[in-house]
Parts: C-alpha cells; structure tokens; sequence
C-alpha cells in the first residue's frame, strides 16, 4: 500500500521540518518527504491542503480500563477515542484490576490492543505487586512481556524503604521509573488543592507540599540510586522549580504534565464540578501559570492526556465522592495547540511535547517522519472548531471539564503503520 | 344595616376619607358592643382601627393582622416583600370582635382575617367594619358597617393614605394584578 | 457562572450557600421570618402557607436536632412532612443519590431539605433538578460537610440583628474549628454580605483553613486579643473526634486556650452576646458560667431558627 500525503504543512519537530512537504508511505514506513521515492506510484492519495501533518500523538498516560473496569470504558472504545484524538501510541498506567504486575496480564493487554490493530500500547508496569507498596514486582518478567517502565499510578507508595529499594532495583537493570509526587499522609482524604476555593467550598485539601515533599524525596533518591526516574502529573510552581533546578544540576530526568492541569486551576471547579475531581488536584492559577512556564523553557518535556474514563454513576455524585479523572485523548492535541496559541508557542515546539518527547520518555522509535520510521501519522485541520459534546466523543467516558466547550484543531486522518485507521466524518463526506 | 347619607364626593370620585369616617364612627358608636375589640387588616384597616377606637365612645382594645399566611392567591403570587407581624393584645377567644379594613371589594382578604383569628382562639362574634365598600364580591362576605359604597372601575384600586398630620385620604390607582382586596 | 440558587429572576429556588446571595436577599428572609416568631406564642400554631405540599427531610447524616426544627418549621406552615434517615445503607445497596431523588420526585415531592456529610451534595440536587427541568421543586441545604448550612446561618444573622440592629459598626468574633465548620462558613459569607464591620476568627492553625482571610476575615490565634471589644462571640462545637490526635492535644488544653470563660468574656463588650449553634460542649468550648449567663442568647437562637426556617420554606415554596 502506498500512500501519498500532499499538499498538507509537515512538521516534524524532531527533524526541524516544517514546510509545505509532501509525504511518501509504503509499506507501513515513511518512503520519502518531499520528493517521490523512484518509480513511486500511489495507491492513494490524501490532499491535506489546509491541515497539519505531524507524527502521531504519543500519551503517556492513557487508562483504557481493561482489566477489571469494563463499565467504565473498553479497549475498543478507549482505541477508537485515541485514534479519533491523532493519538498513535499510548502508555497505560497499571491501575486495572488487578493491577499490571504479572506477565499474564501485560500479555493479555498487549495481544487485545495488537488484535485491534490501531494504536500502539505501551503498558507501564506496577511497581510493587497489587500497588499495594510493599513487595517489588518481578520486573524482568514484566519487561520481558512488554513493559517500557514502572510506576505506582496514583497508589499511595507512604514507605520511602520501599521506594528506595524499588529505584535501586530498577537501576540496577536500567528500567524507567515513573513516579507521581504525592506525599501518602499529606494527601490523604484530600480531594482539592488547599487554598482559597477548597477552603470555600469545604473540601479536604491537598497542600503544595504534598507534592514538594514527595518530589524531594523522589529525587534525592534518584541522584542516590542513579535510577532512571520520570516525574508524572507535576501539579505546582514549587514542583516545576525543583524539577528545573535538578535538571539544571544534571540530574538525569523527564518530566510531564496532564493536558488540564495546562488549561485549569481550582477555580474551575465552580460550585463542586465533579468534572474537576482530578489526581492530583487542580491548583491555584499561579500553579498553573508556572506548569506553562515549565513547558515552554523544557523543564516540563511532555503532555499528556491522563485519560480517565468514568461512567456516569461514578461521576454524578458529590465532589469528593466523585470517581476523580477526566478523559482526554480526543482532547489532547486541540488543548495542546489551544495553549500553543495562548501561550505564542511555535507549532513545532508545541507539537514536540506531545510527539517526539514522550517518545523519548518511552524510550521508543516514534513520534518522528524520517524515512523509514514507522508510518504513525496524524492529519489535523488546525482551524477546524468542533464542540465537545457528549455525541462528539468517542470515549465510552464523557467525564471532562471541556464538555460544551468549542475547540480548534479536528483530527482529519490517523495513520497507525502505513495504515489510515481513522478518518473524520466530514472528510469522508467531502471524498 | 343603617342607611346614611353618602359623603360627599370629591373630584376623583371618592368621598372625603374624614367625613366618610366621621360617617363610619357614628354608625358603629350606637351598635358595637361596649367591649368589642377592635382588629384593624395591615395596613390601611390598622390606621383606621386606631383612628376609630380614639373617637367611639368607650374602651376599645386594638389589634392589628396582616393576612399575608392565610392569603388565596399565595401560590400565585408568593409571600409579599414585607409581612407585618399580627399582633393582638387581648384574648380572642370568647371576644367580640369588629374587623375593620379600609375597602371592601373581593371579600378574600376578610376571608382570610377571619381564618387566622379563628387560629387565636374562639370570638363570640366577629363584625366587619368598612370605610368603603366599592362592591364586586367574590365570596358571600358582607360589612356590618360601611362608612360610603362607591363604585369603582375594576381596572383600579381604592388606597387608603395617611398622611404625616395623621389626616386620611382616599385615592384612585390603577390596579397593578387581578382584583384580591 | 450564575448563582444556582436564584432562578432566572433573580428569585430565590433553592438555598444552598449564603454565598453569592444579595444583601436585600438576606434581607427580605431576616424580614419575612420576624412575623413567624409570634406564630409559636398562639392557640394554633400554625398557618396554611404550605397546605398540600410535601416537604421531604433527607438526612443522609444523623442529626436529630436539625430534622426537628426543620420538621417543626414544615408542621407549622402546614406541610406534609416526611422524614428519611438515609444512612449508608441505600447507597451501599447500589442505589446512587440521585437515584433516591427520582424515586421521591416521583412521589410527588415539593421540597426537599437535605443533610449529607459530603460538601456539595445539596448543589447536585439542585443541579439535577435543574437538568431534568424540574424547577418546582425546591432545595434547603440543611448541612453538606465542612461546607454550608445557610439555615443555621441566617438563624444567627436573625439573632445578631435582633440584638443589635445593625451590622455596620459590629465587631463579631467566631472561635473554634472554623476548618469542619459549615455553620462558620455560612455566617462569615452573611456577616460580609451585611457589611458586619469586622469579622474575626479565633484558633489554632490546626483548626482553620488554608487561607481563610480570603473570606474576609481578621485571623486571630489569641483568644484574648481576638475577643478584645467584640460586639457578638460566637463559639463554635468542638466534635468529639478532634479533640485529641493531630488535631489539638486534648480537650483541657483545648479549654484552656480557646474555651469561653467569665473571665475571657470580660474582655468584649460590655453588652456582648455569646452564641452556640449547638449542641453545646460544656467544659469544652464552652464554660457553664457563660453558656447560662446573661450574655448568653443560645435558647433564643433555637426558637429564632424554627421562624427562619418557616421563612425560608414559604418564600422557596411561593418561587
């Protein structure tokens, strides 16, 4: 199958490349850009006049809820939400039931999403048996199987023993480290941040230092171990500045943050917007200001989605027993070019944190267009408006603070291999 | 009922409120009993109440009922922005009472009067005492004594004023909603 | 965002939150309840406002106190009244709360005045109501966590306002543990709203929230300091459960620092008067001496809540 994508503005942040390139597919391999390969000829050939044409988003925290919380949302739906989203390869966090800590069961997810043939999923393996934070997982046995790295999800890990131990195994062996700042005893019970609107609204809190702690302890414990460690969900200024001095002092380290924490701060949460009930929470605007701040400077590498689905039962209940999480894969990349445009970012530079840097996290071959890499591409009309409704997602979850909002920026084709696994309606429409 | 003579009328087509007071008093002065306890209905009725125990003869204790709780027409129109507090100094059980209110039309306010004194207690009798009665009954309510009867357009209401000298006067308005004086 | 509470004309249809609500609002409440009062001191005690209409006490948290008066306040303006302790046993049954607002909707329900442990809960009553296009049907928060419990805070406005007319000029003190406490976040939102002059509150760190100046009051840990030419004292209850842990280290010391004492009372004004939304902890927050004592007005705040109440149903029912 050759596939001939023209007319469209390639931008390929890893290789520089930004111009009105035309784009050369075969085999499930990028054959050429800009000139045709010798002898080509097209099986098909896709206009993206008017549209971006960019790798195809990497998320490094897409929860597809398989196994344990099929009500909550399917592999089959959460895939096609992803491929709807441009979203090429995702990292899985291990908070399924039972969570990701043996083989069997990273097979199991693997062999399902490979039989879906759409995206890429990359499991991250739990870092102690059952999250529990106790007993280490048999880590080999789990990389073996196809995990990229370990991480405790959203699991309280209070025992720094065990923390310590965990990173000095994992360095052992080389193997990634993902960890969310969270001090266990500090955010305990906590479902806001602790200021002004949890005060208002009398929400148990989550202080800043919950994060500040947990992240001086994170990486103290690195530069003891030399483990290879990634920060997820950076929620604070003080968080974005520690990790910006340690990076500056040669640690060596990666960092993300969630795609609402970009746009939101606790604010939003309105009178008790369950849809705001997120891990970790939505801070101040200051907080918020500095997440961009870091994203901008590189101190923060990647964006994800930390997709969430969760049924509406879950959601509709009082804030703070709420089901916390949002979903974001369809929502990804129109919120990444939203804070592009607000915060007068370069296409390239804001492409990059959702592309080529995760796929540096992860550690894999992707999130690039240079010849011979995997053909994972995504077309997206840059101006298109469309309004987040519950009709217009495909997620089996309709959990978003975004619901009702209109965005720019509308998926057209995604490419998984060389293969055009999604196609806009009204792109099929118009052919 | 005694039949006076009708004040006369002034150039908005209401009577004199003195004279038709004066007219009122005089009435009642030879009828109410010597005890009977005067309840005026917020706000012109209250005025008038206390006008009307200072010139009949005798003793007459006033008390004073706003019927804003007992209304008809509260699922309509809601509670109003200032309800008064009713207050009746003297047992009402076993008394006589003469209810007094300024203009008598629907007949729903007194309705409602009598409902909540009936919540104080068990009166002897109750009589109705009226400044004007402009007619236009809604209920089967009738004044024991009526200081002037005029007729009205149903598109405007009768307010009785009192003024900072304590003088009274009657006036026109046009009616704001449906009739439920 | 439009306040949740007022409908589209600005009208009062449910009360959540003395947040946000307009001073001639509150107000037109504290005016309407006054006339309530005397309806205790007659034969019948009772008048026909609410006939025919079913008001539904929703406690999904125990408190026998507030569903009395709340029960009491229905009673007297003649409403059907009937009362639902919900524990966690409906809910562990599978059946969510907006599940048992159907179902109560379904039997023809007017107002519901609802208690939940979970800050939030009476909004997503409301919030429901309004997005299944049921606006006839009213809500009272009658208490959601740390949150609110508008009744009891108006019920203290009413209080403060009989006493001392005004709010402008007023010096009022809350002491104790603002960080649990609806009733303090409720009357500090009315206080404000009225233009009460200065509002403090009195604690130990442990015992107030992150940022609590935001709501704009004064911050006092020194009891003394902080009671220093109050008009109005209100103590707040200490629960059980926070009186020893992390919290405070015991309810003596507790006492010691932060208990309404004859002699810390002398240190307000001379015509101050002391308020407790109860029930009371004698010896805790609370010394007997004061809690009996002249300054006291904690027994007419009980009877002023029924006339509060009755005033807030009537007019909710009217909109």
């Amino acid at each position: 199958m050759n596939i001939e994508i023209r007319n469209g503005r390639l931008i390929d942040p890893r290789h520089g490349v930004d111009s009105k390139t035309a784009l050369f597919v075969s085999a499930g391999r990028i054959a050429a850009v800009g000139g045709a390969p010798a002898g080509w000829r097209a099986n098909r050939i896709i206009d993206a006049a008017g549209c971006v044409v960019c790798p195809g988003l990497i998320d490094l925290a897409a929860r597809l809820r398989e196994p344990g919380f099929e009500y909550m949302a399917t592999l089959e739906s959460e895939m096609d939400a992803a491929i709807a989203g441009g979203v090429t390869s995702l990292a899985c966090p291990p908070d399924t039931d039972p969570a990701l800590d043996e083989p069997g069961l990273v097979e199991m997810l693997k062999h399902r999403a490979r039989s879906l043939n759409q995206a890429h999923v990359y499991p991250v393996g739990a870092l102690t048996v059952g999250l529990k934070g106790e007993n280490l997982t048999e880590m080999g046995e789990l990389t073996e199987a196809g995990c990229v790295a370990f991480s405790h999800a959203d699991a309280p890990l209070a025992d720094t023993q065990v923390l310590r131990r965990a990173l000095q195994y994992a360095a052992t062996f080389d193997y990634r480290v993902w960890l969310r700042p969270q001090d266990a005893y500090l955010a305990r019970g906590g479902v806001a941040h602790d200021g002004e609107v949890a005060t208002r609204l009398g929400l148990a809190s989550i202080p800043a230092s919950a994060e500040i702690i947990a992240l001086d302890t994170i990486l103290a414990l690195a530069t003891e171990t030399g483990a290879r460690v990634h920060i997820a969900r950076l929620s604070t200024h003080e968080g974005v500045a520690r990790v910006r001095a340690a990076k500056r002092a040669g640690l060596k380290l990666t960092c993300d943050v969630a795609v609402h924490h970009v746009h939101l701060c606790d604010i939003d949460i309105g009178w008790f917007d369950a849809q705001c009930h997120l891990v970790p929470p939505l801070r101040g605007v200051r907080d918020r200001d500095a997440l961009r701040a870091g994203l901008a400077d590189g101190t923060i590498d990647a964006i994800c989605s930390d997709h969430a689905p969760v049924d509406d039962d879950s959601k509709q209940l009082p804030f703070a027993e709420a089901e916390p999480g949002a979903i974001g894969l369809e929502l990804l990349l129109p919120l990444t070019l939203k804070w592009a445009h607000e915060a007068r970012i370069a296409l390239p530079a804001a492409l990059a944190r959702i592309t080529t840097e995760p796929a540096r996290v992860l550690g894999i071959d992707a999130g690039h267009l240079g010849p011979g890499a995997a053909a994972d591409i995504c077309i997206v009309a840059l101006d298109e408006a469309w309004t987040v409704t519950r009709e217009t997602l495909k997620s089996q979850g309709k959990n978003t603070p975004f619901l009702g909002l209109e965005l720019a920026g509308r998926v057209r084709h995604t490419l998984v291999d060389g293969q055009v696994v999604y196609e806009s309606a009204a792109r099929r429409e118009g052919a | 009922m005694t039949s006076a003579p009708t004040p006369e009328l002034a150039g908005n087509g209401l009577p004199d409120a003195e004279a038709t007071i004066a007219a009122l008093a005089e009435k009642m002065a030879i009828a109410i009993a010597y005890d009977a306890k005067l309840v005026g209905i917020y706000s012109g009725g209250a005025w008038l109440a206390e006008r009307l125990a200072e010139i009949l003869p005798g003793e007459h204790p006033v008390g004073f009922i706003d019927v804003s709780f007992y209304r008809d027409d509260y699922s309509k129109k809601g509670l109003r922005a200032k309800v008064a507090t009713t207050t009746l100094p003297f047992e009402v059980g076993n008394s006589r009472i003469v209810l007094v209110d300024d203009v008598l039309y629907t007949g729903r306010s007194v309705r409602a009067a009598i409902n909540e004194l009936f919540d104080y207690g068990r009166p002897e009798s109750i009589e109705l005492a009226v400044l004007i009665d402009r007619g236009g009954r809604e209920l089967p309510i009738e004044a024991t004594y009526v200081g002037a009867r005029v007729a009205v357009a149903r598109d405007s209401s009768v307010v009785l004023q009192r003024h900072l000298d304590r003088r009274f006067e009657l006036s026109a308005e046009p009616l704001e909603s449906a009739p439920g004086a | 965002m439009r306040n949740p509470q007022l409908n589209g004309d600005g009208e009062l249809q449910h009360l959540l939150t003395l947040e946000g609500l307009p001073a001639p609002v509150i107000d037109r409440i504290l005016d309407t309840a006054l006339p309530f009062v005397s309806i205790a001191e007659r034969d019948v005690k009772k008048v026909p406002l609410l006939r025919g209409k079913t008001v539904f006490n929703l406690f999904f948290e125990n408190s026998t106190r507030t569903r009395t008066t709340f029960e009491i306040a229905a009673k007297r303006l003649s409403a059907d009244v009937i009362n639902l302790n919900i524990g966690v046993s409906s809910t562990s049954k599978g059946e969510t709360l907006l599940d048992t607002i159907d179902n109560l909707v379904a039997m023809n329900a007017d107002m519901f005045v609802v208690r939940h442990a979970q800050s939030g809960a009476a909004h997503l009553i409301a919030q429901h109501l309004s997005a299944t296009e049921r606006p006839h049907i009213h809500v009272i928060n009658a208490g959601d966590g740390r949150h609110a419990h508008p009744t009891q805070g108006l019920l203290d406005l009413f209080t403060i306002r009989h006493y001392k007319k005004e709010f402008h000029g007023l010096t009022v003190a809350i002491v104790g543990d603002l960080l649990h406490s609806r009733v303090a976040r409720s009357l500090i939102h009315g206080l404000t709203t009225l233009g009460t002059t200065e509002v403090r509150v009195i604690g130990p760190q442990t015992l107030l929230p992150a940022a609590v100046e935001s709501m704009g009051v004064r911050v006092f840990h020194d009891m003394r300091a902080g009671l220093g030419g109050a008009d109005v004292v209100v103590m707040l209850r200490l629960q059980s459960e926070r009186m020893k842990g992390a919290l405070l280290p015991s309810a003596g010391e507790y006492f010691k620092h932060y208990g309404l004492t004859v002699e810390k009372l002398a240190l307000a004004k001379p015509d101050a008067i002391v308020m407790h939304p109860g029930p009371m902890n004698r010896g805790v927050e609370i010394d007997s001496a004061v809690a009996d004592g002249a300054h006291s007005v904690i027994l007419p705040q009980v009877t002023f809540g029924i006339a509060v109440r009755m005033a807030v149903m009537s007019m909710l029912a009217a909109n």
